[in-house]
């Protein structure tokens, strides 16, 4: 049969979902020529990738950004497949995504050139996702993780990690210097590997939406919503008003405290150490009234499938809006304590800088992308209720410097403040949480949400018994990895952590 | 910078005193220092939120007398976060067998201690019993600051491992 290679869909024919206010499209394809020539035609578009991963049935699914909306571009491939065609021609950051695919179910992807292993750590007798009792001839593995050499005279490696020197996750970092300059960085992740795809699988709805809420604790609140967007699509459950708000509350919660500690860090760790007590105490006043109010430090499990596990009442209104003059008064001031700051800003400025083009071409999005000059926001470009009624402002700066990247953070946080007093004086009442129904027969869903790093995306597939098929969760981090490779060279080594922190990928929810 | 000035001093001292005492924990008060090196273990970050939480001037764990060191050479206290994932199983081993004895073996968090909502994984070990019995487990996913603190003084005046 002659395949059709020609691409199927244009932004301009439509978005035929509409679920939670982000336009989406699933595009289903059997013909490889025809999946390379929609990601080609997408790429020319301004598209994004976001992320790439398989499922068992076997396909291969991409989900694509475009201005006008998502396109999940998925890939059936027949059961005995032994290879897919790669992305990387069209997006760069296809790679370890598909190096990954290649670790964990044995298929390989045709055209890439760079098949050395990402997830898989020599441990494995055989990919542990592959469906096949018989599973695919596996490319020969060299023992040590092949980084590539940088040669010339004087250039030597330093090698670091996994295990670092502060209270950080794990993960390899390969600095090729010449004196105390770094020419190339290479990072070497897969070491909090916890198997999440196969975990999913076969969970009860409420188990499998507590281990979404710890794909990254650090982004609690956006995985578990991204997750019940998901969920929510897929069943065709509609969403009540209240439940709305509080849910974009807790999204600009975990936002304000994320920026807040990761600015207090950054301080700390431009050698300006009185700024962890500045900024960290803020932090820990936020999680106390999480505690108080919501349940839990780090809001983990407060928002699930259908609905959110705490409503607001007045008393609590009361308290969130004490609580956001506060948070805007302090960080009002130490605001202008780092701007004044000279020895501070020269440290952050020109620093790890990420040049718009590059951030471009990886398509990176998220507070990193804002500062390089991607002005991609889920809360601005769609209109999604309910902080859509409040007209939330895009931070964009476009030196793409760690000074940015804390530029960023600030204005950031001043519109989630704004946003969240707006949220807190206009609740609409009462939010019932919905009852999710039993699907007859197997469904899909996506869910998109503007994280704190960035994109966060949800996909599932339900079966029948309200039992997880499978899902994928993934937030901006594995592309925040080539964007940290980029900006680093050029740079002294000792302003790495600085760099490193500025972006701040998640180890967990990258390697997952 | 005076802003800076003025802010330090209007802030004052923030740090709390713990709410429960060593007396009350039925052990004399700790007069010493111990170091503590963190390894995390696959965890979802989650801990290591709470681990920075101990440093913030409210807990301040330093101003006990406990503090975070980058060696292992230097440490007394081996503080484990995350499941175990098999990748990071050597990595672990190393720092512990790097440790000057006597050491102690800290699991913070449900992961550290059974797996977690990560149990039953071909990636993890399901906790740090198979690998390193821990000598004090601090429950929580994850446990708050004050409840680190007191496993990490647990740790420290627990007997030593039978050799
Ligand atoms: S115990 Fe909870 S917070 Fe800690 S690593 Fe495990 S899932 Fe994350």
């Amino acid at each position: 049969m002659e395949a059709d290679s020609s691409p199927f869909f244009s932004p301009e024919t439509g978005f035929d979902r509409l679920h939670g206010g982000i336009p989406h499209t699933v595009l289903v394809t059997e013909s490889p020529d025809r999946y390379l020539a929609q990601a080609r035609l997408l790429s020319n578009d301004g598209a994004r990738l976001l992320t790439l991963w398989s499922d068992s049935l076997p396909a291969i699914r991409a989900a694509i950004l475009l201005r006008e909306g998502l396109v999940l571009l998925s890939l059936s491939l027949p059961k005995d497949a032994a290879s897919f065609p790669s992305l990387s021609s069209v997006f760069p950051t296809a790679v370890r995504f598909e190096r990954t695919i290649h670790d964990l179910f044995g298929l390989i992807p045709d055209g890439l050139t760079d098949l050395r292993p990402w997830i898989d750590h020599g441990l494995w007798s055989h990919p542990p996702l592959s469906p096949s009792p018989f599973p695919p001839k596996r490319l020969a593995q060299e023992e040590d993780y092949p980084f590539v050499r940088v040669r010339g005279e004087g250039v030597h490696e330093i090698p670091v990690g996994p295990v670092h020197a502060g209270i950080i996750e794990p993960g390899h970092f390969r600095f090729s210097v010449v004196g105390e300059k770094v020419l190339r960085l290479e990072t070497r992740m897969g070491y909090t590997h916890k198997g999440i795809a196969r975990l999913f699988r076969g969970r009860s709805l409420p188990e499998a939406a507590r281990l979404a809420s710890r794909i990254s604790g650090d982004s609690a609140v956006a995985s578990s919503l991204a997750f019940s967007k998901a969920i929510e699509e897929a069943l065709d459950i509609e969403i009540s008003e209240g439940v709305r708000f509080v849910r974009a509350l807790l999204l600009e919660r975990e936002r304000v405290a994320n920026h807040l500690a990761d600015l207090g860090a950054l301080g700390n760790d431009a050698g300006l150490a009185v700024a962890l007590s500045l900024y960290h105490p803020l932090r820990e006043a936020m999680h106390r009234i999480n505690l108080s109010l919501f349940g839990h430090r780090l809001l983990f499990d407060s928002v699930v499938p259908g609905g959110v596990s705490t409503g607001l009442s007045e008393a609590m209104i009361e308290t969130l809006l004490r609580e956001n003059e506060r948070l805007q008064a302090e960080v009002t001031l130490l605001e202008r304590i780092y701007a004044d700051h000279g020895g501070l800003q020269d440290r952050f400025q020109n620093t790890g800088i990420l040049s718009p083009e590059t951030a471009g071409r990886l398509g990176i999005g998220g507070v990193a992308g804002r500062a390089s000059g991607q002005g991609w926001d889920l809360r601005i470009d769609h209109r999604e209720d309910p902080v859509h009624r409040f007209a939330p402002a895009l931070a964009l700066d476009h030196v793409g410097d760690v000074a940015s990247r804390v530029r960023i953070r600030f204005f950031e946080i001043f519109e989630s403040l704004r946003l969240t007093h707006a949220l807190l004086t206009s609740f609409p009442g009462p939010d019932i949480c919905a009852t999710i129904p039993d699907p007859p027969a197997p469904r899909e869903g996506t869910g998109l949400v503007e994280g704190f790093r960035g994109e966060v995306l949800g996909w599932v597939r339900i079966l029948p018994g309200k039992i997880l098929g499978e899902a994928h969760i993934a937030d901006g981090s594995s592309l925040l990895w080539h964007a940290l490779e980029a900006s680093v060279p050029g740079n002294l080594v000792a302003d790495f952590p600085l760099i490193n922190k500025s972006f701040n990928p998640s180890y967990s929810a990258s390697d997952l | 910078m005076w802003k800076l000035l003025w802010k330090i001093l209007k802030t004052g001292t923030l740090t709390e005193s713990p709410v429960r005492t060593q007396e009350e924990t039925g052990r004399g008060p700790f007069r010493h220092s111990a170091s503590i090196r963190h390894v995390d273990a696959g965890s979802c970050n989650g801990c290591e939120l709470e681990l920075w939480a101990l440093e913030n001037p409210v807990t301040s764990l330093s101003s006990r007398g406990f503090s975070f060191v980058a060696s292992p050479r230097h440490a007394d206290i081996l503080l484990v976060t995350g499941p175990v994932s098999c990748h990071m199983k050597e990595a672990l081993e190393t720092t512990h067998q790097a440790m000057p004895a006597p050491k102690r073996v800290l699991a913070v968090g449900d992961c550290a201690i059974s797996g977690g909502v990560f149990r039953g994984s071909y990636a993890t070990h399901d906790g740090l019993s198979s690998i390193l019995p821990p000598d004090v487990s601090v429950p929580g996913c994850p446990p708050p600051p004050e409840a680190i603190a007191e496993g990490v003084l647990r740790a420290f005046g627990s007997p030593p491992p039978p050799s």
